[in-house]
């Protein structure tokens, strides 16, 4: 079987300079891949390429075993959804509506047509998993920060896309909600045979979510493979530039990243 | 808000669109010369065909004179009402006017350049205001889009730039005409339906009903581009190409209106404004309902200008620019 989405010797020059250098990685159905690295090491730019959204340099994205380029926009939207940093609403848009953005892809007619009986039932699902039905009929700027990023996941989730982009997804949310997010999209991966690419600062979380790590650095994928055999100290030290201590999550088990600054 | 259904818009615009034919009728009897109501009502019944009563020279003011300035003044509300809902979104946001963009200046230059070289040949002047609102549409566009869309600082300095660029480029145009015509010129760029041209008036009203239509079937791209380029992108929409026929419609939209009458400032505001308000942000239903409502904003806008002062006339601008600039203001202080 193909894996969902491959990236092989993937290059992206951005503003004059390699934002992503020479990287492969492989997507299969039901993995979640936690993409961690410092500030500025091509992270986010790597999901955008992936996307489409800027053009690769070199190498070779394929979406289902197709080349990213052949497919058009409307097709590559139906398979891969993005959960990035909500931009800012000027216009007074309710939350169902919101989500319902999310069926764009799936409609017959590109610029004109309505929401058929399916994109209502699929919205609702989505908005009841999101835990947002009281609110769908509020604007989506009246809603707190985290209700608006939970509103966003929503919106990917109605996609229906087996590959989900998310960058920095819970960046917003408050503890218990960065943990039913993740949720969210661990049952995504495990029921719909769905893969998750997260780009994220919270080494823990990913640890403890996601099923492999690629550490990044200046580009470059310096270490991949799961939590246990990519967050080890001496990696994270010549990575992140910190001294980090790494010890077993009391309850988990799995490795547990503390920062170590100042304490000799 | 309920959500947007084909049944609410076919309502909305029906209603609208009877509301519409309405003002039509009505508007065309209130003027300086008084019309007997019900024989011109029989008149305009019989779309012209018969004078029911009426004298030669009250059957001339009714079709040759005000009928074809209400359907002007529909046409340029009409347009410049979808232009403005057009710019909101691709600008992403609700102060967008063509108007306060300088864009309907740069029409006005188009139209003026016309004017002064090809004065004779009439079809020239809307495709030279259609060229100078398309520059002016690129010039602005390119000026205030920051990072996360034109944020309403950017947008506003964008518009002061490319306006007063454009209103030195008009000063010096007009010193090129004979004084005779500079007065009617000053009007006219104040907006003014006084001097509708008969050629003009077809274009107008096809470009307006075509542009409508264009943009209405492009709704659901812009309700998504409205959110941002990102998202809109991330979701499936042909960014690109949506973006191209937005800029092309919307400066075809304000170069016939412009070319036909003049800069009538804050039609493109004010109505997407109070359909969104009264209807909801969704494009599908927002922009026809702008189409219509900015005709019949016009119509009775353009109905006071004429006998507010009667027998003497007010620019059709002037009272637009009255009532929208407080709301200018209004907006500016919630977005």
């Amino acid at each position: 079987m193909n894996p969902l989405l491959e990236a092989r010797n993937l290059s992206v020059a951005y503003d004059h300079r390699m934002a992503v250098a020479d990287l492969t990685l492989t997507l299969n159905a039901g993995e979640i891949m936690a993409i961690i690295g410092p500030n500025g090491a091509g992270k986010s730019t790597l999901l955008r390429a992936l996307n489409g959204q800027i053009p690769k340099t070199s190498g070779v994205i394929t979406l289902d075993g197709q080349p990213l380029e052949r497919l058009n926009r409307r097709t590559i939207s139906r398979h891969i959804a993005v959960v990035a940093q909500e931009a800012e609403l000027r216009f007074p848009v309710t939350v169902l509506e919101f989500v319902l953005g999310g069926r764009f892809a799936w409609a017959t007619h590109a610029g004109w047509g309505w929401e058929t009986e399916r994109d209502l039932e699929i919205a609702n699902a989505v908005l009841q998993e999101t835990e947002l039905t009281e609110l769908s009929a509020r604007l989506m700027n009246e809603l707190s920060g985290g209700e608006r990023q939970r509103a966003l996941m929503a919106r990917a989730l109605a996609t229906e896309a087996p590959i989900l982009l998310l960058d920095e997804p819970t960046a917003n949310l408050d503890l218990s909600h960065q943990a039913t997010l993740l949720t969210l999209v661990r049952k995504r991966c495990d029921e719909h045979q769905s893969a998750a690419l997260v780009v994220t600062h919270d080494i823990n979380l990913a640890a403890q979510f996601a099923n492999n790590i690629t550490l990044m650095k200046q580009g470059r994928a310096v270490h991949s493979g799961t939590p246990r055999e990519v967050l080890r100290p001496e990696l994270l030290q010549e990575v992140f530039e910190v001294r980090v201590l790494v010890d077993a999550h009391p309850i988990t088990g799995g490795p547990r990243v503390t920062p170590l600054i100042n304490h000799g | 808000m309920n959500r947007v259904t084909l049944r609410k818009t076919l309502i909305s615009c029906a209603l609208l669109g009877g509301a519409l034919l309405l003002a039509i009728v009505s508007m065309s009897l209130l003027g300086s010369e008084r019309l007997p109501a019900r024989d011109s009502l029989c008149a305009l019944a019989s779309l012209g065909t018969s004078a029911c009563g009426l004298t030669p020279d009250q059957f001339d003011i009714l079709f040759q004179i005000r009928l074809p300035r209400i359907l002007l003044a529909a046409a340029v509300g009409g347009s410049l009402a979808t232009a403005g809902a057009g710019y909101q979104a691709l600008l992403r946001n609700p102060l967008a006017e063509p108007y306060l963009l300088g864009i309907s200046n740069g029409a006005a230059v188009g139209t003026m350049i016309a004017l002064v070289f090809f004065g004779a040949i009439e079809w020239v002047r809307p495709l030279l205001a259609f060229s100078g609102a398309l520059a002016a549409t690129f010039a602005v566009y390119r000026l205030a889009r920051g990072r996360a869309g034109a944020t309403p600082e950017r947008l506003i300095l964008a518009g002061v730039i490319v306006t007063t660029f454009l209103s030195s480029v008009i000063v010096f145009v007009t010193t090129l005409m004979d004084a005779t015509r500079i007065r009617s010129f000053t009007f006219w760029l104040l907006g003014d339906l006084s001097g509708t041209s008969k050629a003009l008036l077809p274009v107008a009203i096809t470009v307006t009903i075509l542009g409508a239509l264009v943009l209405t079937l492009h709704a659901r791209s812009l309700n998504l581009l409205m959110l941002g380029e990102r998202d809109a992108f991330d979701l499936g929409v042909e960014v690109g190409r949506v973006r191209v026929v937005v800029f092309l419609v919307a400066s075809l939209l304000v170069g016939s209106s412009v070319a036909a009458s003049g800069s009538v400032g804050y039609v493109g505001l004010v109505v997407p404004h109070l359909a969104r308000l009264s209807l909801g942000s969704d494009n599908r239903i927002s922009i026809p309902a702008a189409a219509l409502g900015g005709a019949l904003f016009v119509i009775v806008a353009d109905t006071v200008a004429r006998t507010i002062i009667a027998p003497r006339e007010l620019p059709v601008g002037a009272i637009t620019a009255l009532i929208g600039a407080p709301l200018f203001i209004y907006l500016l202080k919630r977005v």
